[in-house]
């Protein structure tokens, strides 16, 4: 009898495999990749000259934009793009077809959320590049080993939440809605888009419940000319760690093969069986 | 030795009973066809042997093993042709079969599997291109690329044109020669004659009927007489016109009528003397042993009676 292929293979293979559905689908890389860039060159036309005042000085506007959105494409390449795939897949009946292979699900959970790093690295990769040679963005070499951590410890709370969200929405409709209504108005309180000053006290609560805004702060601190190097900012690390933990149990004891038509469940066939 | 034995299998849904004490067991290298109307049971009980999901009670064995706990080991043994399952539509056949493949011990290639269902032209096509019956084939490929010991087959050949059909029936034999294991539901009464070596008949989550088709066909006593309406007599009247001529109740499907007997040679004197007097032809006028759609039909009457 042969072996089974070895765990690295498969692994590999699955992460592969999902990149390639992820470049034939045109929408997903215009949305994940194309959009961030889309918005970076749009608001540093708009209001790239500007200055951003914060406690520790003041800050070209082109820089907070580059940091922000790189972090925001991050996000999206992890949450939004695995709460899209997922339930697409489970409603296609693809996710039931592969429960039926010897492929353990725990590699083909690992084939999604590794592609989705490597896409997260993609996005930030070209975000940072377009930075450097148009938006005076730039990199200090002693800062990278914080800007690596930041992304790796963001893009794995990210991609926990996407698998929970994804779990926990029933199809894949309203499972796209859902992602782009938590993430957005999100983005807006998160010094994504706009870096408020003085907020509403309410919008900088919401800001600080989520891990958006800790995650966007923390990678802007790596690209921040008055952030001293090494820029760790651990309090926000554990904090996205935190986030990112309750997003993997979540994920993990709710995630379903199933679209949720194929069987009655939920709390309406629960009381349909009590009444009966 | 048996490659799938199940014993009093029960599966509950809220209130409803969805398979109600089920029992057989199918034989290493049997072809095995579980046989009923839609919402009979026969996926919930395929979709247990797999161990897609769980029986509410019942022991169930397969190939040796509890399938709701097996594990990499079980699921390398088996193929899985489901009803509802999909494929990456991004992906060409060629593709497919190659990811699917390579989670296996053993593979068959793709030139071969191709050609196995039928698919040469289409092996560079994305599967989003195929029309919907060679998707179905697309499905059965990636049910036999592991070389499964033991196939189980949920309505494969639903949406088939007759000569895919017939192609993919020519397929399904060929692995049971082979030496393979293959459990199949079907509503094709055609299909279970030709393929299975043993029929279960399921209604209503229970199994009314079990044998080879020429036991359950030999069971059944009674001849079948058919004819097609002639144009004298309107289909409304069909059963009140020819019921008291055959005495026996008769069925009719569009201008064809038939009925069970139990004494053909009389019951067919007395229909052409009918027909004689009347003045009318009997087209397509016939006298034969009844097929297993004949036994399932009076199965399902029969059930469908007990229970009112």
């Amino acid at each position: 009898m042969n072996s089974f292929p070895t765990t690295v293979k498969l692994v590999t293979t699955q992460t592969r495999y999902q990149l390639v559905t992820f470049r034939r689908i045109p929408v997903a890389v215009f949305f994940t990749l194309g959009l961030p860039l889309v918005m970076l060159v749009l608001f540093n036309a708009l209001f790239g000259n500007s200055t951003i005042e914060t406690p520790e000085g003041s800050w070209s506007s082109k820089q907070f934009y580059t940091g922000g959105l790189a972090a925001f494409t991050a996000v999206s390449a992890t949450y939004t793009n695995l709460a899209n795939m997922v339930p697409i897949r489970r409603d296609e009946g693809v996710l039931k077809r592969w429960r039926g292979t010897p492929l353990p699900t725990w590699m083909y959970v690992s084939g999604f959320i590794l592609s989705a790093v490597v896409i997260a690295f993609i996005g930030v990769t070209l975000m940072l590049t377009l930075g450097v040679f148009a938006y005076d963005l730039e990199i200090d070499l002693a800062k990278m080993p914080a800007a690596f951590v930041t992304f790796f410890i963001g893009v794995g709370c990210f991609a926990a939440l996407g698998m929970a969200l994804a779990s926990l929405v029933k199809s894949a409709s309203s499972a796209a809605a859902a992602a782009n209504a938590t993430i957005l108005p999100l983005a807006f309180v998160s010094n994504v888009f706009i870096q408020i000053d003085d907020p509403p006290q309410w919008v900088e609560i919401v800001g600080n419940i989520f891990p958006l805004k800790p995650f966007v702060e923390a990678f802007q601190d790596c690209f921040t000319p008055f952030v001293e190097a090494p820029a760790f900012n651990w309090s926000s690390l554990a904090f996205i760690t935190a986030w990112g933990i309750l997003g993997l149990v979540v994920a993990l004891r709710k995630f379903t093969w199933e679209p949720s038509g194929s069987a009655p469940r939920g709390r309406r066939a629960r009381r349909a069986a009590a009444n009966s | 030795m048996s490659a799938i034995e199940v014993s009093d299998l029960r599966k509950q849904y809220g209130d409803t009973q969805a398979v109600d004490g089920v029992s057989f067991h199918v034989r290493k290298g049997e072809v095995y066809a579980l046989l009923g109307e839609n919402g009979a049971g026969k996926s919930t009980i395929v979709e247990i042997l797999e161990g897609h999901r769980k029986a509410t009670s019942g022991a169930i064995e397969v190939l040796g093993v509890d399938p709701s706990t097996a594990g990499r080991e079980f699921r390398d043994r088996i193929g899985i042709v489901l009803q509802s399952s999909g494929v990456e539509s991004e992906f060409t056949v060629r593709e497919v079969i190659e990811l699917y493949g390579g989670c296996y011990r053993t593979r068959r290639g793709v030139d071969e599997l191709v050609n196995m269902v039928g698919l040469e032209e289409k092996v560079d096509s994305r599967v989003g291109t195929l029309s919907g019956g060679q998707r179905r084939r697309v499905d059965l490929a990636l049910g036999i690329v592991g070389k499964p010991e033991l196939l189980f087959l949920d309505e494969p050949t639903t949406g088939f044109d007759p000569s895919a059909r017939r192609k993919s029936w020519d397929l399904i034999e060929q692995l049971g020669n082979d030496g393979a294991t293959v459990m199949l539901t079907t509503h094709y009464l055609d299909e279970a004659e030709r393929l299975a070596d043993r029929v279960g008949v399921l209604s209503r989550g229970q199994l009314i009927a079990e044998g080879t088709p020429e036991e359950l066909i030999r069971e059944m006593s009674g001849t079948v007489v058919s004819f097609m309406l002639p144009d004298s007599v309107e289909a409304v009247d069909a059963a009140s016109t020819f019921g008291p001529v055959l005495g026996v109740d008769i069925r009719v499907s569009g201008r064809l009528v038939e009925a069970t007997v139990e004494h053909s040679a009389s019951a067919v004197n007395r229909l052409t003397g009918w027909a004689l007097d009347a003045g009318v032809e009997l087209d397509s006028l016939s006298v034969s042993r009844p097929s297993l759609e004949d036994v399932y039909l009076s199965l399902t009457e029969q059930a469908d009676g007990d229970l009112q």
